[in-house]
């Protein structure tokens, strides 16, 4: 198994982390991984992305052309990373911002609505776990104790009591992703 | 087995030198390698193990600090990106002629000039073949994976002073940015001042009364000596070729044709190997850890074994196809495929080249 995946949309949205949850839930789950973030001259409102790969082999070019799995955040990432989905891949995306939607025909498309449910929630931070869960319902590679587990290893001792909210978000997505 | 952690490359070599021992790291910022310097302040390195960390007022700064520091026998290092390693040259000339051991991150930016902050490995020549004056040589390690850049750290620390030589970690931004797993070495402790004194008798560590000064300098208006001291660093460098030349062969035993790259363009041809392979062409990689000493005799070897021709990939408009060539000698076809300007080659276009360039029709 490997699965490669690029997660891609504002800088503040929570992007970098959500690939570095995953990748630590990943080598929860015995996993090989890489993380490899778009760098430089980021800020908030500026866009971000970042490429994780997990397989049970080792990784070779953590820089890749093509996605198993495209989650998009914003229209910018939208139009950037559509067209690099490989033929039957799945493209993820928060219809929140998104004036041109994806057309392709050749891949999966789902929507989850990842602001919204944030704001629902009372807390716009768990967005990305919301994405994380949508994520994780589609492409179920990680089980939720490794998630946990991830969570545990990746967020600093001070933030461990935000964990159960984490993983309530991390439900909230699974319940909510839907076909486009 | 040691510690099983998610890092950054820059993070895991800045971990690494911590845990092996460090007495000093002197640098200045810069992207793609600022993580460095950040990683060591947070983890206050002085408290663990008395390490001193030190940001200096410029890299010209940080590197003479590394000259004095070493030139006493401690293990220190500093690290920068490509135009800050440009400023350390003066520096490194020094260290090589004064025969200081240190280690140096050289996480490799695009150029020339300030260029950009994305990766490229467009200096392989700066780094094995001078920089700055005279005739001198640098250890160049190349990790590519975050694993390496941790393990490196020791292993340029025992070959700079193992020959007293400048070591050089030369990696990339996309290296010193991804993140991956890595297993930490143990906590080692620091050379006490004993230790350096009994093993490093070179080492300024304070004279005695009725002991000779040890002198650290690369200056000698003499030119008996200097000569003969440039001899002594030409056999030392002939030392190094002949014992620490490394290097890793993916896929080679039956390698008609083979890529040879190393850092992030290695795991990039590692990937056009796996490619190929589906093809049922048979192609494999020739890795060089070390960039000098460079694998002259591992790719003589592949074409005793009957390899036919060879690819440099490199991100950079082909600076390592010139050891290649020389290593080669025109017995096979030899050429050169790099992406430059911060862009990184695929997997797909590499093997594209392979095929366009080297086995043709």
């Amino acid at each position: 198994m490997t699965e490669e995946i690029i997660i891609a949309g504002f800088g503040g949205q929570g992007v970098l982390s959500m690939g570095k949850i995953l990748a630590y839930s990943g080598i929860m789950e015995g996993k090989e991984v890489s993380w490899m973030p778009s760098y430089g001259p980021e800020m908030r409102g500026g866009t971000a992305n970042v490429t994780v790969i997990i397989s049970d082999d080792r990784v070779c070019s953590p820089i890749l052309n093509a996605f198993d799995t495209a989650v998009i955040l914003n229209q910018q990432s939208l139009d950037k990373f559509e067209e690099k989905v490989k033929p039957g891949g799945v493209l993820l995306y928060d219809p929140n911002g998104i004036t041109h939607k994806p057309t392709r025909t050749d891949i999966k498309i789902y929507t989850i609505e990842g602001a919204q449910l944030a704001s629902d929630m009372g807390n716009a931070k768990v967005f990305n776990m919301i994405i994380l869960g949508a994520y994780l319902k589609l492409k179920p590679i990680i089980s939720m104790d490794k998630v946990k587990e991830g969570l545990e290893h990746s967020l600093p001792e001070r933030a461990h009591k935000l964990i159960p909210l984490n993983m309530q978000a991390v439900e909230v997505g699974m319940n909510n992703v839907k076909e486009q | 087995m040691g510690e099983l952690k998610l890092m950054k490359g820059n993070e895991a070599l800045a971990e690494a030198a911590i845990r092996y021992g460090c007495d000093a790291y002197y640098g200045y910022p810069i992207t793609p390698q600022s993580e460095v310097i950040e990683y060591l302040m947070e983890q206050n390195p002085y408290e663990r193990t008395g390490m001193v960390v030190l940001q200096a007022e410029s890299e010209i700064a940080a590197i003479n600090m590394v000259y004095a520091a070493g030139a006493s026998g401690k293990r220190v290092m500093t690290s920068s990106s490509s135009p800050g390693v440009s400023l350390k040259q003066e520096g490194i000339a020094y260290i090589a002629g004064a025969e200081v051991p240190c280690v140096y991150s050289d996480v490799v930016r695009g150029g020339p000039g300030l260029g950009t902050i994305q990766p490229s490995q467009a200096d392989y020549f700066q780094a094995c073949k001078g920089g700055g004056n005279g005739d001198y040589k640098n250890i160049v390690l190349a990790p590519a994976s975050v694993q390496e850049m941790a393990d490196f750290v020791a292993l340029g620390f025992e070959l700079a002073f193992k020959y007293r030589m400048a070591c050089c970690i030369l990696s990339d931004g996309a290296i010193g940015q991804m993140m991956e797993k890595v297993v930490l070495p143990e906590q080692k402790p620091r050379m006490t001042e004993e230790e350096i004194k009994a093993n490093y008798p070179w080492a300024t560590t304070g004279r005695k009364r009725g002991t000779q000064h040890r002198v650290i300098t690369s200056l000698d208006l003499d030119s008996v000596k200097m000569e003969a001291h440039n001899r002594h660093l030409q056999e030392k460098y002939r030392m190094v070729e002949e014992n620490e030349v490394r290097f890793e062969e993916i896929d080679c035993e039956d390698a008609e044709y083979v890529f040879v790259a190393y850092g992030s363009s290695a795991r990039i041809a590692q990937k056009s190997v796996q490619l190929a392979r589906t093809e049922g062409l048979k192609v494999g990689l020739l890795r060089p850890i070390t960039l000098f000493p460079f694998p002259t005799k591992a790719i003589q070897n592949l074409i005793d074994r009957g390899t036919k021709g060879f690819l440099a990939v490199e991100l950079s408009c082909g600076q390592m196809i010139e050891d290649v060539k020389l290593a080669v000698n025109g017995r096979v076809k030899a050429e050169h495929f790099g992406r430059v300007g911060g862009i990184i080659h695929t997997p797909e276009e590499v093997l594209e080249a392979m095929k366009k360039q080297i086995i043709g029709e």
